[in-house]
């Protein structure tokens, strides 16, 4: 069983919502970045998504724009991001990694090069913002194939014909997209979302975890009523650009941020 | 597989094309996509398409026989495909006409697009303010500096034009932008894409609202020569102009097809904009296609004298024929462009733009190889107008601001 199936089968079991922080890679500097994902563990997290930098984060709204472009500065790689996870794989072998990104620096490096590096250093699933279903079939089974989870989106625009095209080839978790927009964007439309995974239940049994949108306790709290997990990204790599200069108080910071989310989340 | 045919149903020109975007404007592409197959059969569309083609853009364009200059040259007889005489000043009118065309018939009421040299920006905004349309042109700020004349046409043509500043603050980063625009504003948003590059259906409708300059050199070749060019040349930036020019002649075996590439500093620096000419196929802005990239598939910053040449990758149908062979792909230097540039101005009394002098550079090395009684085709995509601060300011002139 992969690591993220028994992360959610655990949770479903207990009856609580899984929480799945964000941070990219590299952030502030690249030497941090192991620290933080253990310090996100500490503050409850159950899945890890590790953003992988891209130049080009078309779907990103300004804030993890700027992460990317800080992760960038010091040359974060996508091997380097691997050697990252294998790291962290040396003292955490429950957390699930999911590494999101774009297409094109696993498409640089080779599908079935990255793959196998991948599973080697620890990594559990892999979504790929740009990467649609349609254009899936010659790339997910290499990932299928190594042992990662395919973690694809689904959006308010998402048809019922794609949802079930996307959960056929999907595995892990889905990741629903709570608003038409970027990460970081403000609005957030629970009885929308409740309505859009009402229908996506209908299509599949994955887990849906929720995200753009979940910037606090309250938000997360509200999502977590009517999803499986929240995922939080731009509130926490706000942090991170706020201190990027004192990346010291950054580990406690994350914790006790990603903290006050999980006490939301556990007090329903 | 023939040329002509593509793209596949899934907007595939061999392995480029295709539709790499997020999930949230997947089903609003396929919703353009089909809203295009069904519209572009409809004869009220296409009426409504010609008249505007007729009596707003001025079409057709002249094919014009350049005396002076294939005298010059010594070599071919020398055409000169005038798309600079299009209304706004570029062969860019003839997609944005198009696609407004499509906004108006989705009903959306608001125009979003991404500019470089400012002539997409303008084509955006001319057709928006003619519907009653808001609109709004997101343009790197490095861009906005150098293009200024047209950054001030498209803010009197009422449009909205939003600096970009990240990234490397040109064309791509304006385009990363508009993507992530519309993604927010779905409902009511149209976007106008430039060139033949993004996600499927766009490569494969902007190219075929410019096809019309094609059709149009075929016609005139035979009223003018009274056969087929030997050769086309135009600049491929993203590559819309040359694709419009290249696609209605792709089975006419005997013409031979060069796309003109912005060559920068030079290929060996570096320092240019010339994916087919020195990049490899990779995934940016919605297809595969050949980008420029590093090692670690980031994409690379860009350098042309040409803002609407300078971008990291280029029209997958490009990508297709590089591969196929059927088009050649070569590419000439700022200094080679200037020098064409003046050389056009000064022969024919035609400005053209720094785009389109690219062209013209490498037309004048293709003809004195032809024949005399060989006819060269070059497609003159735009007016430059636009240029003459950059060109002063390159040659140490200080004009009025």
């Amino acid at each position: 069983m992969s690591r993220i199936k028994a992360v959610f089968d655990a949770l479903h079991a207990s009856g609580r919502k899984g929480l799945v922080p964000y941070i990219t890679a590299g952030d502030p500097h690249p030497q941090y970045t192991v620290g933080l994902m253990h310090a996100l563990v500490r503050g409850g997290a159950d899945v890890i998504e590790l953003g992988v930098p891209f130049s080009d984060p078309m779907a990103d709204g300004p804030v993890i724009q700027l992460a990317c472009e800080r992760a960038l500065v010091h040359g974060t790689s996508l091997w380097q991001v691997l050697e990252m996870v294998a790291e962290f794989r040396r003292t955490d072998s429950a957390t699930p990694v999911v590494l999101m990104g774009y297409l094109n620096p696993i498409e640089a490096r080779g599908y079935e090069e990255f793959a196998r590096r991948a599973r080697a250093a620890g990594v559990d699933g892999v979504l790929v913002v740009d990467l649609a279903v349609e254009e899936a079939p010659g790339i997910a089974p290499v990932f299928r194939n190594a042992g990662l989870d395919c973690i694809f989106l689904l959006a308010p625009t998402s048809s019922g014909a794609r949802i079930r095209a996307v959960a056929e080839q999907a595995s892990g978790y889905l990741y629903y997209v709570s608003l038409k927009g970027v990460t970081g964007a403000a609005t957030l439309d629970v009885a929308s979302v409740a309505d859009k995974l009402a229908e996506i239940r209908t299509h599949t049994r994955l887990p849906l975890a929720v995200g753009f949108g979940i910037r606090d306790a309250a938000s997360a709290a509200q999502v977590g009523r009517v999803a499986d997990a929240v995922v939080v990204g731009s509130a926490l790599v706000s942090q991170i650009e706020k201190h990027q200069n004192e990346p010291a108080v950054l580990p406690e910071l994350l914790t006790r941020q990603l903290g006050a989310l999980r006490g939301a989340l556990d007090a329903q | 597989m023939n040329d002509q045919n593509l793209p596949d149903a899934r907007g595939h020109f061999g392995p480029y094309g295709g539709r790499f975007v997020a999930e949230t404007l997947m089903e609003p592409l396929r919703q353009l996509e089909e809203a295009y197959n069904r519209l572009k059969n409809d004869s009220a569309f296409r009426a409504e398409l010609d008249k505007d083609l007729a009596h707003y853009v001025g079409r057709p364009s002249p094919l014009y026989p350049a005396e002076r200059l294939s005298r010059s040259w010594g070599g071919a007889q020398v055409y000169l495909k005038r798309e600079d005489l299009n209304h706004t000043g570029a062969h860019k009118i003839n997609n944005t006409v198009g696609q407004a065309l499509l906004a108006k018939h989705l009903g959306k009421t608001r125009i979003i697009a991404e500019t470089g040299a400012g002539q997409h920006g303008v084509a955006s905004a001319t057709v928006a303010a003619r519907l009653g349309l808001k609109c709004v042109v997101f343009m790197g700020s490095d861009d906005i500096e150098r293009q200024s004349p047209n950054v001030y046409r498209m803010k009197l043509l009422g449009a909205e034009v939003r600096p970009v500043s990240s990234g490397t603050r040109t064309l791509k980063d304006a385009m990363n932008e508009a993507l992530r625009d519309w993604v927010t504003n779905v409902d009511d948003t149209f976007y106008i894409i430039g060139t033949v590059a993004g996600p499927h259906p766009y490569p494969m409708l902007v190219r075929d609202f410019n096809a019309v300059v094609g059709r149009e050199v075929l016609r005139q070749s035979q009223e003018l020569f009274a056969r087929l060019p030997d050769a086309l040349v135009a600049c491929v930036g993203g590559g819309s102009n040359a694709i419009g020019l290249f696609h209605p002649l792709l089975s006419y075996e005997t013409v031979k097809m060069y796309g003109v590439e912005a060559g920068g500093l030079g290929i060996a620096s570096g320092q240019h904009a010339a994916p087919l000419s020195a990049g490899r196929p990779g995934v940016l802005h919605g297809n595969r296609t050949y980008i420029m990239e590093d090692e670690n598939g980031q994409i690379l910053g860009t350098h042309s004298i040409s803002a609407g040449l300078d971008y990291p990758g280029v029209g997958p149908e490009h990508a297709w024929l590089k591969d196929s062979g059927r088009v050649s792909y070569v590419s000439v230097t700022d200094e080679e462009a200037l020098a064409a540039f003046h050389e056009l101005t000064l022969v024919e009394g035609i400005i053209p733009a720094l785009e389109s002098a690219h062209a013209v550079a490498y037309g004048k090395q293709l003809a004195r190889q032809m024949k005399r009684d060989q006819a060269l085709v070059i497609n003159i995509s735009g007016r430059g107008d636009k240029d003459i601060f950059t060109i002063a300011k390159r040659e140490g002139i200080e004009l009025l601001k």
